[in-house]
């Protein structure tokens, strides 16, 4: 692999934040475990909508499913689900130390491997959509899911369910999350920057940039776009059952599916980093958790309104995002070649 | 000599306006066949049904003798036949290389191919491939950037890529410099006789599609006027009526 | 669930019952999602923030009705509000993004769909709220099936205010620059029309009508800050099914989902309604997908 001089700077700078942040800042741990998080969302989401150009609204389908199939397996290899859920979030059960690790290990595992199941087999629903088609399509299916499993009395309807209690301390649960979080947006991290030097980049740009051409040219288009689905649901369901156990009590349409905050952060994220871009999500997702961090301690009782306008904001006046206006303004420095022969040519000008 | 496309009594209809009209043409492999017409006399229409950018109405299209007039774009192209666009179609963002590296055949493609990196053979190829149409120099630009002589340049570079058997060409010299057209003819020809490629060209310009063609299809009205070789069709009192009106 | 299916063919009465209400909440609909079809025609806009603008009409009506007057004087001063709400969205966010590529007029609408919703809920608070119109309430069938005058008077006005919003674009000066600007902006400009005002008539008119529709709402069913999403998808939904330009397809498939909702309702749960929708979404979008799918074509 090789190594560009500011990609170090990128590298380094992630791990300081996150091996001396839970070490300076402990009380913060959790706050930078969401960080990490949301640095998944990000790339998840840049890899459907900045690098294939499938701008979803509905991504947080996974985050919710890879929740559920968590607590169902964390669960049940243990006991009936429908009876500790019938129990009212079943504080009557205990789990011990080894049935939760066991059942945490396996439900994140199920989790990601569920979703993406999940993705490859809704796939058809909505891959003949484009566009904003496609975009209200998932956002619907996101919405659909959340009211479905509000009804399911079997993983505990629109009550919830509360999740195995962490055999330990606070802080040794905040710890143990910090680091597997970390390890999850890492983890998605390496795997997409390898991704994007293989064919399969190349390939999603192209859909992006013109799926009728790529179609024309005989590309596996359908393919293409269910396996970038499938991979970032695989993520998205990981991220998702880390954070249902670091709340330990989920439910629906607040915590599984919420489709108008983490859903829309989503998006948010990567595009204020700059959309399509290997860096751009994580810078945009870092820069967006600070900010959002921020105008809930500044703006307390406005922040919501504070935050939607700072989205607003950031879609009319910026789209391309900070790594995509530093795209413009330094291309070499992104490998981009410009034309300084420009002016000279007179060949194939064609009067055009 | 096999024929490549046997195109038999198509008819497409759009709404109440008769586009095509029972027609039959064949494309024989291993040479350049021509498509004329005067403006609305259903080239285009026939042509994309060919490709399958929409259904027909009735009739058969027929590639290799495999009918295809119900499958889809990225399945006909994988048969081996592909197109270029009128509005000359690339991936604008991408540089050159990369626009030709995307264009590699995707016939048999497999799962796995998709997580492989661009071979050395790959980048010679696309290089070489640049370098046919001159745009080597430019290789590195971002294909947008290009002017639209050298984005057509572009396209009909990626599509020797994709290495089909059969290219149909969307009117190729509209819009080219005078000037730059006997480059892109002589391309043309080189493409047929070096890399065996089958041409079908739809033109206006009747210069390039008498030097171009070994024969030529003329349509009018929808309806198939004439076939023959350049010299028929240039004699052809038929086609000399449709293109100066008289009815 | 059975026993509620089998309720409605034991009780045909009932039929009626579900039958009336859903016709009388789908002319509102319709209102909306002809607004809706209006934006979108004209400018490409798929304005996700429809059912923002319905809600903050309905609080209109709930908040006069608060200071003690009838909830339908509401109406006119919605309209007004709502229109000049619109133009100054239009000209400040809208304006920007209408050349952009779609996703981003879309999430920049979406955008302002949340900070809408939150800002109503900081000021009218999370519960459900009902405008009371305080009209007479019928009975047909022996006390089978009840009507309240409200649902006749909201209908009726429906029906009024879509006939005045088709004979302005039929008729007035305005409406044909923004027939002209649908079929082809750039013609449009060169003859000399303001696109930019066309395009901000449009969207204020948008506004208005959800405005409306959203008094009506209120009166004779419920609002709540967070019910916009759902009228969003609603009018998305009716506007999918029936194809731009295409009124009477608009007008059916509102009365359609309109039924689907109560009838489905009724049969599966009241807690599945909201689910009944966004079904039905996934459902035209699929079956949409399918006839483009036999076109070749994609749906975009």
């Amino acid at each position: 692999m090789k190594f560009h001089k500011s990609e170090l700077f990128g590298y380094g700078t992630l791990l300081t934040i996150g091996i001396l942040g839970p070490l300076l800042f402990p009380a913060y741990t959790s706050q930078i475990a969401v960080l990490w998080i949301m640095v998944l969302f990000a790339q998840t989401w840049d890899a459907m909508g900045g690098q294939m150009g499938y701008n979803s609204l509905g991504n947080i389908l996974f985050f919710g499913s890879g929740m559920y199939i968590s607590a169902i397996v964390q669960i049940g290899l243990f006991y009936d689900v429908g009876v500790y859920t019938s129990a009212f979030g079943g504080d009557d059960a205990q789990f011990t130390s080894a049935q939760y690790y066991i059942g945490i290990f396996s439900g994140i595992g199920a989790a990601a491997v569920g979703s993406a199941i999940l993705a490859a087999s809704l796939g058809w629903v909505v891959f003949g959509l484009r566009g904003p088609y496609f975009a209200i399509g998932t956002l619907g299916m996101a919405i659909a899911a959340g009211e479905l499993i509000g009804t399911w009395d079997w993983v505990g309807g629109g009550g919830g369910i509360a999740l195995p209690v962490f055999p330990g301390s606070g802080d040794g649960k905040s710890q143990f999350f910090y680091w597997l979080c970390f390890l999850a947006a890492a983890m998605t991290f390496v795997f997409f920057r390898w991704l994007y030097t293989t064919r399969f980049g190349l390939a999603v740009n192209a859909i992006r940039d013109d799926e009728d051409k790529a179609e024309a040219m005989g590309l596996h288009t359908l393919r293409h776009k269910t396996v970038a689905w499938s991979i970032s649901a695989f993520f998205l369901g990981i991220s998702g059952a880390l954070f249902g156990n670091m709340t330990g009590f989920i439910e629906p349409l607040e915590v599984a599916f919420p489709t108008i905050t983490f859903g829309i952060f989503m998006v948010a994220m990567s595009l204020l980093g700059g959309k399509g871009t290997l860096w751009g999500p994580v810078l945009g997702a870092i820069l967006f958790h600070v900010i959002k961090e921020a105008t809930w301690t500044w703006f307390l009782g406005w922040q919501w309104i504070a935050l939607g306008t700072i989205i607003i904001v950031n879609i009319v006046f910026f789209q391309q995002g900070i790594i995509g206006w530093m795209q413009e303004k330094w291309p070499e420095m992104f490998g981009i070649e410009v034309d300084s022969t420009a002016a000279e040519e007179t060949t194939g000008r064609a009067g055009q | 000599m096999t024929t490549l496309i046997e195109v038999e009594n198509v008819s497409k209809s759009f709404g109440g306006v008769v586009a095509n009209n029972k027609i039959s043409i064949s494309v024989p492999e291993g040479k350049i066949t021509g498509l004329i017409g005067p403006n609305g006399s259903g080239k285009t229409t026939l042509f994309n049904s060919i490709v399958g950018y929409h259904p027909i109405d009735s009739g058969s299209i027929r590639f290799k003798g495999q009918e295809i007039s119900k499958l889809r774009v990225q399945q006909i192209a994988r048969l081996g036949m592909l197109r270029t666009f009128q509005q000359t179609r690339i991936y604008a963002k991408m540089n050159c290389v990369n626009n030709m590296l995307i264009s590699v055949p995707h016939r048999n493609a497999t799962f796995t191919d998709m997580f492989r990196p661009y071979s050395k053979e790959n980048l010679e190829r696309a290089e070489h491939m640049l370098e046919f149409v001159g745009l080597y120099q430019k290789r590195k630009l971002p294909s947008g950037d290009l002017s639209f002589g050298q984005q057509k340049l572009l396209e009909f570079a990626m599509a020797l890529m994709n290495q089909p058997e059969l290219l149909l060409l969307d009117e190729p010299t509209a819009g080219i410099n005078p000037t730059l057209i006997n480059g892109l003819i002589d391309r043309l020809k080189r493409a047929n006789t070096e890399f065996g490629i089958t041409l079908f060209v739809i033109e206006h310009n009747m210069r390039v599609v008498m030097n171009l063609a070994d024969s030529i299809y003329c349509l009018a009205h929808g309806e198939l006027l004439a076939h023959g070789t350049p010299d028929q069709i240039q004699n052809d009192q038929n086609v000399i009526d449709a293109y100066l009106g008289a009815h | 669930m059975l026993d509620n299916l089998s309720l409605l063919t034991l009780a045909p009465v009932l039929n009626i019952q579900l039958l009336l209400d859903g016709l009388f909440i789908g002319a509102i609909f319709a209102l909306a999602a002809y607004g809706l079809a209006l934006v979108w025609g004209v400018m490409s806009v798929k304005n996700l923030c429809q059912g923002e603008y319905v809600i903050m009409g309905g609080y209109c009506a709930w908040y006069l009705g608060t200071l003690g007057l009838h909830p339908i004087l509401a109406l006119p001063i919605a309209i007004i509000l709502m229109f000049g709400f619109g133009w100054g969205i239009y000209v400040t966010i809208i304006r920007r993004v209408v050349d952009k590529d779609m996703f981003v007029s879309l999430l920049a609408t979406f955008g302002l769909a949340i900070v809408i919703q939150q800002a109503l809920n900081l000021i009218f608070g999370p519960e459900v709220q009902v405008a009371n119109s305080g009209f007479a309430i019928r009975s047909f069938f022996g006390g089978m099936v009840t009507v309240a005058d409200i649902k006749f008077i909201s209908f009726l006005l429906c029906c009024l205010l879509a006939t005045g919003v088709v004979l302005f674009m039929k008729r007035s000066r305005m409406g044909q620059a923004i027939r002209a600007t649908a079929q082809d902006a750039r013609a449009a400009k060169v003859m000399g029309i303001d696109t930019d005002r066309v395009y901000a008539f449009t969207y204020a008119l948008n506004a208005a009508i959800c405005g409306a529709a959203g008094v009506m709402i209120s009166m004779i069913w419920v609002i709540q800050p967070f019910y916009g999403v759902t009228h969003s998808i609603r009018s998305f939904v009716i506007v999918v099914a029936a194809g731009l330009g295409n009124l009477p397809g608009v007008i059916m498939a509102a009365f359609g989902i309109s039924l689907a909702e109560q009838f489905g309702g009724f049969v599966f749960g009241a807690e599945l309604q909201q689910f009944i929708v966004v079904a039905l979404l996934l459902l035209v979008l699929i079956v949409r997908q399918v006839q483009m799918g036999r076109h070749r074509q994609a749906l975009q």
